[in-house]
């Protein structure tokens, strides 16, 4: 049987192309992944076929729109295995996912004296939302510390710090800096323990391995579809049915409500109740396209895949004279951060860009935990589905050439 | 190497980079002020003493790339003895060089800028601190933020 796998890279037209004379080599894929044909063709069928609004037309455009819709979210269910297609309420990506819960569950359930915790890895999408829910609620945001460049949690710590003030957990499944998968099942586990909702960053483990809300044991987990092989402008915020019908809505407008009248209105409830206004149904349902092909190729496959690709170029960028890495030595996410002893990520990655590579360098919107490692900024090599050995190996020639030119 | 990157790095931008002058807190600063590039993380601190109008000392502090490093360690060269409305002009020169590859009008080593206008995305690294020294001579301490001003 031909495997999904061979000829991977056909499904992505955008990798055939050179870049300053050089074949293009796209690792940065933490930043945003490419998309593959199944997908932009799934959006293009639904355009060309079936566009009309959702939940308001009675016409058969209208009811194919819905359908599509409304089958999108029981994918994505199936996806995180929720158990309810209710508990998967659509968003733009991770960020404005966990601002929903930071402004709605935030307000009915945050108060003055009680904590919210974080950890030092977090991106800043799940961190400012949580400052500015202190600010508004006069609750206080404490931090799990990460134990140096190996940029694992300090779980001895983490036990100390989950006092009964704490309202929330909130913490990063996969690292986008460091690498570092968080063990989320026993971080949710000790939480919940103490009566903790917990809230799960899974916007760079979503789309490179298996996933199950129900085995985590989360309260809300969020994740970005541009992140997994889907379409910019959608996202998931996942959140427990009973959670969900004890929050108020964030924003107020059509689809929301179930009676309005001048006095007031009654909310629906989840997920029409968080999806004010005419929704993304069509990146939803390119979304939905996306879990399929994942599914395609095996999420395990793809843990296996990206996961031993960025091992690989760790050990093999490892050798380089002046390099610091960044991340756990054992098991890591798709990607791997480092610096060079006086050389900036900037001029790294414009080098690079000159051999075709796409690299990021910068904080990675993650400054307080560059500034805690005594950094300024790193480079960033992520992987994913369609890449390939030859390209560490051009990955590993243009650091080399790189640190030559500036040790001049 | 290409034509336009060896362009950008140019030797007296790889020896300011490597051999910054001028770098550190001037202990008797009258002046100072900050700069940061929030989109890259870039910072840059400028450090004068000024002695009626004319720049006595000056001195940076800072991190980013070679060429916010370097552009700062000139600047710091070129500015000293300056007067405030010399600093004016001498930064619309630069501003031309970075932004249209001219080169300046006297042989000068700000010329060994003129390939930053090459790359659109670095043009706020080079004028990172001259926007912080601008700020610092005005005297009105406020903060150079990349966000605020064009360039
Ligand atoms: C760990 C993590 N969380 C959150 C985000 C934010 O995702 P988005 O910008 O799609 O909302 C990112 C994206 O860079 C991320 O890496």
């Amino acid at each position: 049987m031909p495997s999904p796998w061979d000829n991977i890279r056909d499904q992505f037209p955008i990798l055939d192309q050179k870049v300053n004379g050089h074949p293009l080599v796209y690792l940065d894929n933490a930043a945003t992944t490419q998309k593959p044909l199944a997908v932009t063709r799934a959006l293009d069928r639904f355009y060309a076929n079936d566009n009309a609004n959702v939940h308001r037309g009675l016409h058969a455009l209208s009811m194919r729109s819905t359908d599509g819709y409304e089958g999108a979210r029981a994918r994505v269910q199936a996806f995180v295995n929720a158990e309810a297609p209710e508990e998967i309420i659509f968003t733009r990506g991770t960020t404005e996912s966990i601002n929903l819960v930071a402004a709605s569950w935030g307000s009915a359930n945050l108060r003055k004296g009680d904590v919210v915790l974080l950890t030092e890895m977090e991106h800043h999408s799940n961190l400012v939302p949580w400052q500015m829910a202190a600010q508004r609620t006069g609750a206080t945001v404490r931090y799990v510390p990460v134990t140096g460049d190996q940029g694992l949690l300090d779980l001895g710590a983490l036990d100390k710090l989950l006092t009964p003030e704490v309202k929330l957990f909130a913490f990063t499944h996969v690292s986008n800096t460091l690498g570092t998968i968080n063990p989320a099942a026993d971080l949710c586990a000790r939480a919940r323990k103490l009566g903790i909702v917990t809230v799960v960053d899974a916007a760079q483990s979503i789309g490179h391995m298996p996933l199950d809300v129900r085995a985590i044991g989360c309260d809300f987990l969020a994740f970005s579809g541009h992140k997994m092989a889907s379409v910019t402008g959608i996202g998931v915020l996942y959140g427990r049915r009973a959670l969900l019908d004890a929050m108020p809505p964030w924003q107020g407008g059509g689809g929301m409500i179930s009676s309005v009248d001048f006095s007031g209105s009654r909310w629906k409830p989840s997920p029409e109740r968080f999806e004010a206004g005419t929704p993304n149904f069509a990146d939803a349902i390119a979304l939905g396209a996306s879990c399929d092909f994942l599914d395609l190729l095996g999420r395990e496959q793809i843990r296996l895949h990206d996961g031993g690709l960025a091992k690989e170029a760790r050990d093999r960028l490892a050798e380089l004279p002046g390099i610091r890495i960044i991340g756990p030595d054992g098991e890591r996410g798709g990607l791997v951060s480092f610096a060079f002893e006086g050389v900036h990520a900037h001029d790294v990655v414009t080098f690079a860009d000159e051999d075709g590579i796409a690299l990021r360098g910068g904080h990675h919107c993650n400054q307080p935990l560059m500034k805690k490692l005594g950094l300024t900024s790193t480079v960033r090599a992520s992987f994913y589905v369609y890449n390939e050995r030859r390209e560490i190996d051009a990955l590993v020639a243009s650091m080399a050439r790189t640190i030559k030119f500036f040790a001049g | 190497m290409s034509a336009d990157l060896s362009d950008l790095y140019q030797n007296v931008i790889l020896d300011h980079n490597r051999r910054p002058r001028n770098r550190g807190r001037i202990p008797t600063a009258n002046r100072s002020a900050h700069g940061d590039n929030p989109s890259c993380g870039d910072q840059c601190d400028v450090f004068l003493r000024l002695d009626g109008d004319r720049i006595a000392e000056i001195s940076f502090d800072g991190s980013g790339c070679a060429i916010s490093q370097a552009s700062a360690s000139l600047m710091t060269t070129q500015l000293k003895g300056k007067t405030t409305a010399e600093a004016e002009n001498l930064y619309k020169e630069f501003h031309e060089i970075v932004t249209t590859g001219k080169e300046p009008e006297e042989i000068s080593d700000l010329g060994a800028f003129a390939g930053v206008h090459a790359f659109p995305a670095r043009i706020k690294c080079a004028t990172l601190s001259w926007h912080a020294a601008l700020n610092a001579l005005r005297g009105d301490g406020a903060p150079a933020t990349t966000e605020s001003h064009k360039d």
